[in-house]
């Protein structure tokens, strides 16, 4: 039994390697990109909103704080804690979603989504955009200013398969809802929930890299 | 106190096997872990306002690695797990170490626009 316990855990956690290796591709991708084209990468980069981003760490770290608290009421076997914890979680995580959907669509309304519609203007003509402004971004040249596009590809790729995370994990906690209503992990079974804390804290430790690589390193220059 | 209770958690329930369903972490260690993120968050806001030159995102990647240790450990229980699983955690980490300095000794050893 104390076999298949280490197993199951040395499973969940070579899982979990894979996913640092595959988040691992874009984060490297990303650091060369932005060396590569600098003066583009800061400049996309104010185009994101501090405030918004901040909000969402908070959630975030939090949603961590009441998963752990949720293994913990497992293992302590107090089933109101552990359903508590987990619609707790459940809330946060949407709440998450709810902010990246109000940064997305903000993207999308300026034409900062990599493709046919994208548009340049913010780039070229900083004066014309109120961020662009706000940051005294000077315009950039037009072989620059197209380089901005990676920098949103690779924006939308990394909170994107992010957020694919997030989402996959908030299906898994409504089933654990259900599950933790009807008792099944409060009675000595605390697996599950143990290690779907794993995935949900891997979850926040690509936020936590994420958050100040995309928003807050160009701040300045 | 029973003797039982001496060795794990004092408020673990009676018949808990820390081996089999986890070593029980404390709420209070759990909340210090929770107050050091928010810290670190605001740290990493703040630091970014400051006009650090080149160091501004070393500042804030040292910072993300402080956070990301603290969740790894406590959190995700590593400092309490067994052996086989710090390994697993260490070797994901040097693996990713890999990734990055590999790539990047390769770039910046390139002769860009010499060939």
């Amino acid at each position: 039994m104390q076999q298949q316990v280490d197993a199951t855990g040395f499973a969940m956690w070579l899982f979990l390697l894979t996913e640092i290796m595959f988040f691992g591709g874009m984060f490297t991708a990303y650091l060369i990109y932005r060396n590569w084209y600098y003066p583009a990468f800061v400049a996309a980069s104010h185009q994101l909103n501090i405030f918004w981003g901040s909000l969402n760490t908070l959630i975030l770290i939090s949603s961590s704080f009441t998963m752990a608290m949720g293994v913990w009421s497992a293992q302590m076997r107090k089933q109101g804690a552990l359903v508590l914890c987990l619609i707790l979680t459940f809330i946060l995580g949407l709440a998450f979603l709810g902010i990246k959907t109000i940064e997305y669509k903000e993207k999308f309304e300026k034409h900062h989504v990599p493709g046919a519609h994208y548009s340049l203007q913010s780039f070229l003509n900083p004066d014309s955009d109120q961020e662009a402004r706000e940051a005294h971004d000077k315009p950039l040249p037009l072989d620059m200013a197209r380089h901005t596009e990676i920098y949103f590809s690779l924006y939308f790729a990394m909170t994107g398969m992010h957020a694919l995370h997030m989402i996959i994990g908030i299906c898994i906690l409504g089933f654990m809802i259900v599950r933790a209503r009807q008792g099944a992990y409060t009675g000595g079974h605390v697996s599950f929930v143990e290690y779907f804390g794993l995935y949900w804290h891997f979850v926040d430790i690509v936020w936590i890299f994420l958050f100040p690589l995309l928003y807050l390193i160009s701040r300045h220059q | 106190m029973s003797e039982h209770n001496v060795q794990h958690d004092s408020h673990a329930p009676k018949d808990h096997d820390d081996a089999l369903e986890g070593h029980i972490v404390s709420p209070i260690i759990y909340l210090i872990i929770f107050g050091a993120l928010l810290v670190g968050t605001a740290l990493t806001i703040g630091a970014s306002y400051v006009e650090m030159g080149p160091w501004n995102p070393i500042v804030a990647i040292a910072i993300a690695v402080v956070k990301a240790t603290l969740v790894v450990l406590f959190f995700m229980h590593v400092k309490y797990s067994p052996k086989l699983t710090k390994l697993t955690v260490g070797a994901g980490v040097f693996t990713f170490l890999i990734l990055i300095f590999m790539t990047l000794s390769d770039y910046i050893s390139r002769a860009w626009g010499r060939w």
